[in-house]
């Protein structure tokens, strides 16, 4: 197994999950993005754990990025909710009230 | 060069792992239904957990089953149900000019290839089955409890923060 093999597939992925969030108005589908995000960091950590000898520090951080992940989805669902019931409308480019 | 390094049954596994990982998530970031895009990345998350494995990464593999696909797919597909009236097709999902995101991912793709093939070469990772590394579990709670404990009680508060943040923004007054 090469380390790179696994690097780029992280690169990979994370490179699809930006175009998701640049290209997607649904704020549901734009959290969707960011957890292929956050999954592809998971995947490096996990390589250069396996890279440094079975690094047990890789696994614990990997185990965090899971937990945040976890937290950023429940706050992040609850404030599409919220701009659900204000405006009817979960479209991201139609929240342009701070625009001067 | 594959048979000529070890864990040949883990570099096809990868392989074909790798490959249903990127068609789901290319799905989850063009399909025109919600619903099938949080199924997408149900693909990708059980994808992910795979790779864990090959990684000899146990532990978090089950993790990530048990809270990505378990947890975080019922809430999308939760989301997705308080928000959308219906649950069909919807032509509305994409921004106006979505076509920007193409050249934007590809460069930073491009990027970090040409970083990682300069930095990493064909270094590798195992070559000899007996020398794939064993983590128990044991050594991950060591791990989180000794020298990551101040990051832990951190994550706890941000998970308290995010459990009460949660229930005060949805909550109907």
């Amino acid at each position: 197994m090469l380390l790179n093999q696994f690097l780029l597939l992280g690169a990979i992925l994370f490179a699809i999950g930006v175009y998701g969030v640049v290209a997607r108005r649904n704020a549901v589908l734009v959290l969707m993005s960011i957890e292929l995000i956050l999954n592809s960091v998971n995947i490096n950590l996990l390589a250069f754990a396996l890279r440094n000898g079975g690094d047990p520090t890789g696994h614990t951080f990997a185990l965090y990025v899971i937990a945040v992940a976890a937290a950023e989805v429940g706050v992040g669902l609850a404030l599409v909710l919220l701009v659900y019931r204000n405006r009817r409308s979960i479209a991201l480019d139609e929240l342009s009230e701070m625009k001067g | 060069m594959l048979a000529a390094s070890g864990l040949v049954a883990q570099n096809i596994a990868f392989g074909i792992v790798a490959l249903i990982m990127i068609v789901g998530a290319l799905r989850v970031v063009t399909t025109k239904n919600v619903v099938h895009a949080a199924l997408w990345l149900v693909l990708v998350l059980a994808g992910a957990a795979a790779q864990y494995l090959i990684l000899s990464a146990e532990f978090v593999a089950i993790t990530q089953v048990l809270v990505y696909i378990g947890a975080v797919t019922v809430l999308f597909l939760f989301g997705t149900m308080l928000t959308r009236a219906q649950l069909g097709r919807a032509t509305d999902l994409n921004n106006k000019n979505w076509a920007l995101g193409i050249p934007v991912a590809l460069l930073l793709l491009g990027t970090l290839v040409y970083v990682l093939i300069d930095s990493f070469h064909a270094e590798k990772l195992v070559d000899d089955p007996k020398d794939v590394p064993n983590v128990t579990t044991q050594q991950i709670s060591d791990s989180i409890f000794r020298p990551y404990l101040v990051p832990f009680w951190a994550l706890s508060f941000v998970l308290l923060a995010a459990l009460i943040g949660a229930i005060v923004l949805a909550r109907k007054d």
